[in-house]
């Protein structure tokens, strides 16, 4: 059985705050979860499909995030409590739905799980997901442990279903890859067979219901802040005349820093779970008891603006400060030493920070060697971009590389370095257009499989109509690498059990209008050096699907392969390093033995034996067993 | 009790996660409280792999630098690379086996002298344990193994308040079936290798 499918109650598990979210949805009955993978949200997802494996809950891996949300709607505006999660930048291809869906509200509870990153660990920005409360009118918690996590997430259900709107739930990367002790609460069975009872005038978003339904939206916004502003997650602790007000995450280094600096008889903090509607209320009581406040928060000033506001309709007038060179950043995440250090220069504490270590005087340093993360020794899609880049290299031909987002953008790091441009997902489709359009030449743009189905289709079937003129790679592996291996609609390498139909890339790519689609299998390096020769010479519109399974994936799913051998032979003893200068398999590197008979040597616990390099380099061969 | 904060950096793959949970989960079993951190995504591509590991009664699940009481480093560069996070007071346990970063491999760049960059880390902290994690773990029955060894050297170091037991018990529950026993040895023999 799951473990997050325990009767048990009050079980103390140790879980990440992903499998917290988990947990609380479960203790609030849902019966619909839906989402596309993205780190750091993943492990909710992943979770779900277990799960549902074992259980009535109904999981989807949605091909995008509007796909995802706009499902979970259907079931919580059926009655269901439904709950969809994704990245923050997964937001924004949901924002469409999440602005209307506000106006229209759900029957059953519905959250939705928004997982921000700050500092960047996975992501292409840092955007601030708060701000998609205010923007969109609807309810936000924001949890700071991993227990708030559960209960946040089963609160949340209830409030939704209360005023019948859905609700956000923001983690980031440190709650939910953190893990904590959860005490667990008693299941709820879920309702799993929804009606959809006809309310035209308000579900139907036209123009003369929308103005009807902004005006309810509002209404029940200002029952939001009545329910913010008695939430247990909304609190005021300690006393003395400063103030300090956090949300989220940097509660913890709040809490902790207040004890070690000893200022507990010294400093009220203010915590806000329930974050939006505002509490103001809550907050008026607040500034009016302190004489002036610090307000730590990771990213954009939220709540120092909302604080300033109230405090300005109120008349107070107290110092209120956040965001400032001199006290915290709009960038990256923070940590507990930061914080415990800005609040006592704030509060003008006697402060000795601690004394790292510094490599930097150690006298005998050497540059430390860099360890950037990698495409694994036999990707397919490494041998994609070889015999891209060997093509152009033979024909002598400069190529701009719009690309995407997946494994397959580490293709940007030397020797390959193909990737000139990357925005969000789908976009290597789509600006590949406006280049080739603005320049007048031809690109070379790179997508892989699930982005393709996320969201390349719809810039294809434009590419065709509007007549651009470029050459799309699609990087083919079977599966959401990146994110942990998650199915797609193109999969065919399947976990048991797996009964969904498959859609062919190549049907999609033709159907799409593109005369000029060729399958090709990376592997055969040959093969694909001619796709791409004859997409070069064709001058038209042209897609290449390089299809060729990831090998982690497989491995996991069929097991290993018992796999070639390679060596690479005695004549290799000259000082051509073409291959490292131009492939860079981490399996293949320069031999440093001091008794090395050849200049470079293969390593076999890495080596897949996919045998690409012995297509380019005739020093490479099977091993004689 | 004091509280205790153990920093784990390695590189993508020699299995950090796995030890950071059970290290957290062993100190739950000896009554504490434990909180832990990992990163996940980009960095498992054969990037460096960083978590924690906070004992008692702490809130924040991340470490400053110069906050580890503990730094377990599974690789030798990876740990001299982490050094700001420790202190003078800090107790460093490091595996000596180099994993050759892909830019050293093709020439860009040298691997430094591990034991020049040990007498550095040795010059700066209360303790240094170096072990050969991986011949330790060969002994054991697979090099896969490494990490639980790394596991029993900070375990028998002494530095936390959990008794070995608490450790074992945890790696009988919370590792695969298969590999228990294996895991058992791995540990039992790092602990021993002080």
């Amino acid at each position: 059985m799951h473990p997050l499918l325990t009767e048990e109650v009050d079980k103390r598990l140790f879980l990440l705050g992903n499998e917290a979210i988990v947990r609380g949805a479960l203790e609030a009955g849902v019966a619909f979860a839906t989402t596309y993978p993205g780190t750091p949200a993943s492990e909710i997802g992943d979770n779900f499909f277990r799960i549902a494996a074992e259980s009535e809950l109904y999981f989807e891996y949605s091909t995008n995030e509007k796909v995802a949300l706009e499902t979970a709607a259907g079931a919580a505006v059926s009655g269901l409590r439904a709950i969809c999660s994704m990245k923050h930048v997964g937001l924004n291809v949901a924002a469409d739905p999440l602005m209307t869906l506000a106006y229209v509200g759900v029957r059953g509870g519905m959250v939705v799980v928004t997982a921000d990153d700050p500092s960047m660990f996975s992501s292409q920005n840092e955007q601030d997901n708060r701000m998609y409360a205010r923007l969109s009118g609807l309810p936000m918690f924001e949890p700071a442990s991993v227990q708030e996590a559960k209960e946040m997430t089963e609160a949340a259900f209830r409030i939704s279903e209360a005023l019948e709107l859905p609700v956000l739930l923001r983690t980031t990367t440190r709650l939910s890859h953190g893990r904590g002790i959860v005490t667990t609460g008693s299941l709820m069975p879920p309702k799993t067979r929804g009606a959809f009872e006809k309310e035209s005038s308000r579900f139907v978003s036209v123009p003369a219901n929308a103005r009807v339904r902004h005006r309810v939206l509002l209404s029940q916004g200002e029952k939001a802040r009545y329910m913010a502003c008695i939430s247990p997650y909304n609190t005021v602790t300690g006393k003395g005349r400063w103030g300090i007000a956090t949300s989220g995450i940097a509660y913890n280094y709040v809490a902790d820093a207040v004890k070690d600096l000893g200022i507990q008889a010294r400093v009220k903090v203010l915590k806000l779970g329930f974050t939006y509607p505002f509490p103001e209320k809550l907050v008026v009581e607040f500034i009016r008891s302190v004489d002036k406040i610090l307000v730590v928060e990771e990213l954009e000033p939220v709540l120092e603006d909302n604080l300033k506001v109230t405090a300005q309709t109120n008349g107070l007038a107290i110092p209120i400060v956040g965001k400032d060179p001199e006290l915290f950043s709009r960038l990256y995440e923070y940590d507990p030493g930061m914080v415990r250090e800005v609040i006592a220069r704030f509060f003008e504490l006697r402060y000795t920070p601690p004394r790292p270590v510094d490599i930097k005087e150690d006298r005998g340093a050497v540059q430390l060697p860099v360890r950037p993360p990698n495409l694994c020794a036999g990707c397919p899609h490494r041998a994609t971009y070889y015999a891209v880049t060997s093509v152009l290299r033979e024909t002598q031909t400069e190529m701009v590389f719009p690309t995407d987002i997946g494994c397959y953008t580490l293709g940007f790091l030397p020797p390959l370095q193909t990737a000139d441009l990357l925005i969000c997902m789908g976009s290597s489709v789509t600006s590949a257009a406006g280049i080739s359009k603005a320049t007048g030449k031809r690109v070379i743009a790179f997508i892989g499989d699930s982005t393709f189905f996320h969201s390349g289709i719809t810039g294809l079937i434009n590419a065709v109509h509007n007549r651009h003129n470029f050459i799309l790679v699609i990087l083919d592996n079977g599966t959401t690498a990146m994110t942990g291996h998650q199915p797609h609609p193109g999969v065919e390498i399947t976990p048991a059990g797996w009964d969904k139909p498959y859609i062919s890339v190549e049907a999609i790519a033709t159907a799409c209008g593109v005369e000029q689609v060729s399958v090709v299998n990376p592997i055969n390096l040959g093969k694909t050096k001619a796709a791409v020769k004859k997409a070069l010479e064709s001058n038209k519109l042209s897609v290449i699907i390089a299809k060729a399974p990831c090998p982690l994936h497989e491995a996991r799913v069929r097991g290993k392969k018992k796999k070639r051998g390679f060596v690479v032979g005695p004549e290799c003893n000259t000082d051509c390093t073409e291959c490292i200068d131009t492939f860079g398999c981490p399996a293949l590197y320069k031999n440093t033995a001091p008794d090395a008979k050849t200049t470079m040597i293969i390593n076999e616990d890495l080596c897949i034996g996919c045998g690409v390099c012995t297509q380019f380099c005739k020093k490479i061969r099977p091993k004689k067993v | 009790m004091d509280n205790y904060r153990v920093y784990f950096t390695g590189v993508g793959g020699q299995g950090t996660l796995l030890a950071t949970t059970v290290l957290a989960e062993a100190a739950i079993l000896a009554g504490h409280n434990a909180l832990a951190s990992e990163v996940h995504g980009m960095a498992q591509r054969g990037g460096v792999v960083e978590s924690t590991v906070m004992i008692g009664d702490i809130k924040s699940s991340i470490i400053s630098d110069g906050e580890a009481d503990v730094l377990l480093g599974f690789e030798p560069v990876e740990t001299y690379r982490a050094m700001r996070k420790c202190l003078a007071d800090s107790v460093v346990v490091s595996n000596t086996v180099p994993i050759i970063p892909y830019g050293v491999a093709i020439g860009r760049g040298a691997y430094p002298d591990v034991e020049k960059l040990f007498d550095f880390i040795r010059s700066r902290v209360k303790q240094l344990i170096i072990l050969n994690a991986q011949a330790l773990a060969e002994q054991a029955g697979s090099t896969l193994a490494a990490n639980i060894v790394m596991l029993g050297a900070l375990a028998g170091s002494g530095v936390l308040p959990i008794p070995r037991g608490a450790y074992e018990q945890t790696i009988r529950t919370k590792t695969k079936e298969k590999f228990v026993r294996t895991n058992l040895r791995a540990f039992r023999l790092g602990f021993a290798a002080l």
